[in-house]
């Protein structure tokens, strides 16, 4: 069925082009049906695409190797699971993944707002259909996974390092986020070009902003998890380019999260709301023309190609196309509203916009400058993780104290008398934290305590913000402290939502700080018999066994571990040999201890023909709080995205007086 | 077969972005609806109001949690009420007007 497909992408192509084209001939000279017209061909513009989908996602699982794309990333060996997250293993494949994901955020956005913001989504549409034009150009132009051949025997398989179940999700939450921030964007636009630069565009766009923004975080946890288990040098995120990649557009994205509620709550920031909205949405192009380009050395970047050209004229078309726009539109997006004080909530998200942007351009300019130096002298310099790292504490440990200070700072304004009430607490746990982990040695590294003492003085601010909340709740009725608590955060799901965001944000940085401030590392050669110790632990190496997988010869040097004397079972390590890939993987040996969050981490480096193996054995504390933080940082998104149904009734409300039909 | 299924495939999309003109080949009033002058100011002080409002929520609740001392509260709820007052006040005789001109326009 390879001419379905193509036929399929044809059409979608035709119809974005069309939405384009028609919608914004609708929109400017304001013609009804042209304009449902246009909406009505990005919705079949989705069904097209998820044929063109399920065409490729058919042939994955019969293993057509007719399809070249088929033979290039799956075998017969190849289990099924990973046969079909091949689909965004390549590259033809994750550009119609991504195409997929475009037009139904669109199709969503279309039918959500068809009625309540008819105007807007008449500009908006047509910035849709521009970024569908230019993937759906890509998938029939350059990089088409439905190229045929004569089917051979077997398929070339898949790069071992992607075979692994976080590589089942990892990706498909990170295109829900890079994908996603379109839609923010393209009603900004829309926003721009209709001249409705009222507050519509943003509550239109908060659920889906804070969607993508959620997904794109929890895919770079799960990357760093993948990153962690799967690649096997020790650690979990090692700034990489394509890593990189994905944090610039979620420190965009957090950015806007925050300077989003000053538009909203004070009027203020509306340049810098538009601005930071197109800074996401461009570093998610860049991000997505990072990974498929290949422009980059990363172990993340799976392919080579001259696909790169595309993405960098398409962004550069972006950038130019909405900075003019915005400049010409600049006196529209005055703020009605001064900054009252510097000591005030807003100018503590004001404070918090500017390190994490400063944060996100330092990043960028670590990914970029290799390019550069390449284009410029002729040969590729990279900065190193020390350069990242100065910079993730110079900017990093501050944001983690605003993040504690924010919530205790009234907005407008606030007088020392408020303050010396509200921090009194916060700051005496965050000193006797400090101190009394001065005392036990964590004075070893200094970022590390002043993190540790940070983030005590963030969550007591936090748990004081709950507590103060529910007392104050109780105090108007509420029948229990459950109840009153309950209704706090019912009432304020952002808010609370948000503060449990924060908290996560919080255990990450103690399991970052734990895991590499104060881990502990061992190595050596180690023969049948020998033992090594690190940390406390007392490794046997004990036997080295060889089975048969499904797809891979596994060869595993099997450890007993020791602590203080008590048994605590086997740990094993080594490498998998991809009979049709014919590729070795590492595989790292891990064993978990949830009471501390600890991990014991072995990596059999080499394993010698004498049955020797010469192994590297870190102990990183705490490193388990990461994986932990994703849930609560799923937990704290889901409350903030929960609808709110007496703000719902507060925009109908509003949207009917104004005479603009309800339905947010 | 795939040939036939793509020619219907592109033939169902056709009906769907054709859709539009099949429903209303004559239609009374093909331009495309958008708030005006009247609308769009109503949604402003609409927007200013609840901006006020919920700034005088938080305010009672930031006030009660202990977050803001008593004298802070003072002087901050006064320009908050009076500010509401004036978007309320603003907004007051128009209420009815947009909702009446829409009516006016399609009667």
């Amino acid at each position: 069925m390879p001419e379905l497909g193509r036929a399929a992408l044809v059409v979608t192509l035709g119809l974005a082009l069309y939405a384009l084209v028609a919608g914004a001939w609708a929109a400017s000279k304001r013609r009804r049906r042209l304009a449902q017209s246009a909406q009505n061909a990005l919705l079949a513009a989705f069904a097209t695409s998820l044929i063109a989908g399920a065409v490729l996602a058919v042939a994955l699982v019969r293993r057509d190797y007719s399809f070249v794309y088929v033979w290039q990333f799956t075998s017969t060996e190849l289990p099924m699971r990973y046969t079909i997250s091949s689909f965004w293993g390549g590259q033809a494949g994750s550009l119609l993944f991504w195409l997929v994901l475009l037009c139904g955020y669109s199709a969503a956005a279309i039918l959500l707002n068809r009625r309540s913001s008819r105007d807007l989504l008449a500009w908006t549409v047509p910035v849709l259909a521009a970024v569908a034009v230019f993937f759906s150009l890509l998938l029939v132009a350059v990089a088409s996974p439905f190229v045929t051949q004569v089917a051979p025997l077997d398929g070339r398989g898949l790069n071992p390092s992607l075979q692994n179940p976080y590589m089942l999700v990892h990706p498909i939450f990170l295109y829900l986020g890079y994908v996603g921030l379109t839609v923010p964007f393209a009603f900004a636009m829309g926003a721009l070009l209709s001249r409705r630069t009222d507050e519509r565009w943003i509550v239109v766009t908060r659920r889906a902003t804070l969607f993508a923004w959620t997904a794109l975080g929890l895919g770079q946890l799960l990357g760093a998890k993948w990153a962690y288990e799967e690649v096997g040098w020790g650690g979990f995120y090692a700034w990489d380019p394509v890593e990189n990649a994905a944090l610039m557009p979620w420190l965009a994205a957090t950015a806007y999260l925050h300077s989003v509620m000053v538009q909203e709550k004070r009027g203020m920031l509306r340049v810098w709301n538009v601005l930071l909205v197109t800074l996401a949405f461009a570093l998610s192009i860049f991000g997505t023309f990072l990974t498929r380009s290949g422009i980059l050395s990363s172990i993340h970047s799976f392919t080579q190609s001259s696909i790169g050209a595309w993405f960098l004229g398409f962004l550069a078309l972006i950038v130019a196309g909405s900075l003019v726009l915005i400049f010409s539109r600049l006196s529209l997006l005055r703020a009605r509203t001064r900054l009252e004080s510097l000591v005030s909530r807003e100018a503590t998200f004001l404070y918090n916009n500017l390190l994490l942007v400063a944060l996100c351009l330092t990043v960028l300019w670590g990914v970029v400058y290799p390019i550069l130096s390449e284009a410029a002298r002729g040969e590729g310099a990279n900065l190193g993780a020390g350069y990242y790292n100065f910079f993730l504490r110079a900017f990093g440990l501050p944001l983690l104290l605003l993040m504690g200070i924010g919530p205790l700072v009234a907005w407008r304004r606030a007088s020392l008398r408020s303050l010396g009430t509200t921090f009194l607490w916060p700051l005496g746990v965050g000193t006797v934290v400090g101190v009394v982990l001065l005392a036990f040695g964590a004075g070893s590294s200094i970022p590390g305590l002043v993190a540790y003492t940070f983030s005590a003085f963030v969550l007591t601010s936090i748990v004081l913000e709950f507590a103060r909340g529910t007392r104050a709740r109780k105090a108007l009725g509420d029948p229990t402290r459950a109840h009153a608590l309950a209704r706090l955060i019912g009432r304020n799901r952002r808010r609370y939502g948000g503060y449990l965001v924060h908290a996560s944000i919080v255990m990450l940085a103690i399991g970052i700080a734990g895991s590499s401030a104060y881990d502990s590392v061992g190595e050596g050669r180690v023969a049948r018999g020998d033992t090594i110790s690190v940390s406390g632990y007392r490794l046997q190496y004990r036997a080295l066994e060889e089975r048969v997988g499904p797809n891979a010869t596994e060869l595993r040097a099997v450890f007993g571990v020791e602590r203080d004397g008590d048994e605590l079972g086997t740990v094993a390590a080594g490498k998998n040999a991809y009979t049709t890939e014919r590729q070795v993987s590492n595989e790292v040996g891990l064993r978990h201890d949830y009471l501390t969050a600890e991990d014991l981490f072995v990596i059999a480096e080499q394993i010698n023909p004498d049955g020797s193996v010469y192994v590297r054995i870190f102990v990183k504390p705490l490193v388990n709080l990461l994986w932990l933080s994703g849930a609560l940082f799923l937990l704290g998104a889901l409350v903030a995205l929960w609808p709110d149904a007496r703000e719902q009734r507060r925009l109908a409300v509003r949207y009917a007086s104004a005479g603009v039909p309800s339905r947010s | 077969m795939a040939l036939l299924l793509g020619a219907l495939l592109a033939a169902a999309c056709v009906f769907a972005v054709a859709l539009p003109y099949l429903r209303e080949p004559e239609p009374h009033d093909d331009t495309l609806g958008a708030p005006g002058e009247l609308e769009r100011r109503q949604l402003e002080l609409s927007e200013v109001r609840d901006r006020a409002l919920a700034a005088l929520k938080e305010l009672e609740l930031d006030h009660r949690t202990g977050k803001i001392s008593d004298e802070d509260y003072r002087s901050l709820v006064g320009p908050l009420r009076r500010e509401a007052g004036q978007a309320l006040q603003a907004l007051e005789p128009r209420t009815e007007t947009p909702a009446r001109v829409r009516a006016n326009r399609s009667g």
